[in-house]
């Protein structure tokens, strides 16, 4: 029994919590038996499908935020997902062992989320890959409008719109879009994608056994982060309509949106909070947006980027600038976390 | 002269220096870190002297490479990524010309300084980096510029990595990363790298 610093209990279904990374991604890999495998001895999930003279799309980071990133690694999306211990991201050396794996002779694209470990990392890991002749490009996701520099952060944190680059970017790999010209993608796509979350519980990572922060029983936060960094306010719980109203609002001023603009939208579960919650917020959510006056084109609903057993929701719009992008986002894909 | 041999041979003393202040450098990190510099790059050399003893290494580029590997997968933190990026840009550098050493390790300067955007007086290990640079494109490198250049360390305040949430309270220690890049290049000189 593991159990807090007052001596509760955590009541988690676990082992060792030391061996959870580990564990966890042997019952992926099984669990997936056929589509993904595992580097022997690495974080590094790839996928038994090959692109032959594509380019191979790469992502990771810290454990803890599943089903991303192993959860999009397939046919369609990534080529390879590199996961480290929770909630630390993993080494240059395991990703240059995920780029050598994702290389099919046409270059690796990075997409990695704006901490300053992964940051260093994958950067690290780009220059190891350089020495080996692979060329490698990479886009820094920075999509979390609620906070400027953050515990782990400099400038703004790359949260669940990470999950919409690694759609769009994916099915611009499948269809043979050159390194350059996916890097050329990237750059003007991670712009156009805007995040803001709100937590009412927080989360524990298993080798620490208590919530990395705490709220009052009626408490909830604004702009909390993925990993429980702090966020813009602390408030009484209020209802999802309102919920909806303070983050659509948050995302207006940082859009500066007019009427008939087209969007995407993604409503992203933290963890513990049930898809019957997030369906609500969404219907609050649709309200809202309509009667902005947006198009919304795009929806997805469900946990992709999650924050262990945080409860909380956060919000993504993506403003589709560009026709083709909507095309990529609704391409058929075959991996264990997008239908 | 800088060789494959030579390079697993200067390598292997600043393992062994390691090892035997492993103590010493967290006591020292300690006072103005978190503790573990020791543990972390002992963690680490060990790793790197079982890659360099497997043996198969003809250049000193694939020497520092190795190096560079072990170091980033095994001692994490802030070192592990700064050691590796001096390791891994020496090795690059390496490549173009393996009898400068100069030259290698000014890249491995630039490597640190690209990773963790510290500039000379701000208390780290770019401080001894600076002036050994200085000294080896001279030809002056001894002990006493290493010496010099570690124990000045103590008297500056820091502005960057952990020590700096210490502020003023981090002057009158030495930087670990100071004293452990020093080691590094006290096992230059001792491994005759660098006679003639």
């Amino acid at each position: 029994m593991h159990s807090d610093m007052e001596g509760r209990a955590m009541k988690k279904i676990l082992n060792d919590p030391k061996n959870v990374v580990d564990e966890m991604l042997n019952g992926f890999v099984y669990a997936n038996e056929g589509k993904v495998e595992r580097i022997e001895g690495t974080g590094v999930i790839y996928r038994t499908f090959q692109d032959e003279g594509k380019v191979g799309l790469v992502s990771g980071g810290g454990s803890g935020h599943e089903p991303s990133h192993a959860g999009f690694v397939g046919e369609g999306m990534l080529s390879a997902a590199v996961c480290g211990e929770v909630f630390t991201s993993p080494t240059p050396d395991q990703i240059l062992e995920a780029i050598k794996k994702a290389d099919q002779g046409a270059g690796v694209f990075l997409i990695v989320k704006n901490y300053t470990g992964d940051v260093m990392n994958f950067d690290m890991a780009q220059e190891l890959a350089d020495m080996e002749d692979i060329k490698v490009e990479k886009v820094i996701v920075d999509d979390d409008i609620a906070v400027e520099d953050s515990t782990y952060t400099a400038g703004r944190r790359g949260v669940a719109g990470t999950v919409l680059v690694h759609k769009i970017l994916g099915a611009a790999a499948a269809e043979g879009k050159t390194l350059e010209e996916i890097k050329a993608l990237a750059d003007r796509l991670v712009p156009n994608i805007k995040t803001i979350g709100v937590a009412v519980s927080p989360a524990t990572v298993p080798e620490v056994g208590k919530p990395g922060f705490q709220l009052e029983e009626d408490e909830m936060e604004y702009g909390i982060g993925i990993h429980g960094e702090p966020g813009y306010r602390r408030e009484k719980i209020k209802t999802s309509k309102e919920i909806a109203e303070e983050l659509v609002a948050q995302l207006k001023k940082a859009f500066n949106w007019k009427r008939g603009d087209r969007y995407a939208v993604l409503v992203n579960g933290l963890g513990a909070t049930p898809l019957m919650e997030q369906y609500i917020f969404t219907n609050d959510v649709h309200a809202l947006l309509d009667r902005e006056g947006l198009a919304v084109d795009f929806k997805k609903v469900g946990n992709l980027m999650t924050s262990i057993d945080m409860a909380g929701i956060s919000l993504t719009l993506l403003k589709l600038e560009d026709e083709g992008w909507l095309a990529f986002l609704k391409q058929p894909v075959s991996v264990p976390a997008w239908a | 002269m800088l060789t494959a041999e030579t390079a697993a041979a200067w390598l292997h003393a600043f393992a062994e220096k390691i090892n035997e202040n492993k103590a010493y450098l967290s006591e020292l990190d300690s006072a103005i870190g978190d503790g573990d510099h020791g543990s972390n790059l002992a963690r680490g050399v060990q790793a790197m002297e079982e890659k360099l003893q497997a043996g198969g290494l003809e250049t000193v580029q694939d020497v520092l490479k190795t190096a560079a590997m072990a170091l980033i997968g095994k001692v994490g933190g802030a070192s592990g990524p700064l050691y590796g990026s001096a390791l891994i840009a020496m090795a690059k550098q390496a490549g173009e010309d393996e009898k400068d050493v100069a030259s290698i390790v000014k890249a491995g300067l630039d490597g640190i300084q690209k990773r963790g955007k510290a500039e000379k007086g701000e208390k780290t290990m770019v401080d001894v980096w600076v002036p050994v640079c200085e000294a080896l494109k001279s030809g002056a490198l001894t002990k006493e510029v290493i010496q010099n250049a570690v124990d000045g360390t103590k008297e500056m305040k820091a502005t960057k990595g952990r020590a700096s949430y210490l502020g003023e309270r981090s002057v009158g220690h030495l930087d670990p990363g100071a004293v452990s890049s020093g080691y590094l290049f006290e096992a230059l000189l001792e491994g005759g790298i660098l006679d003639e």
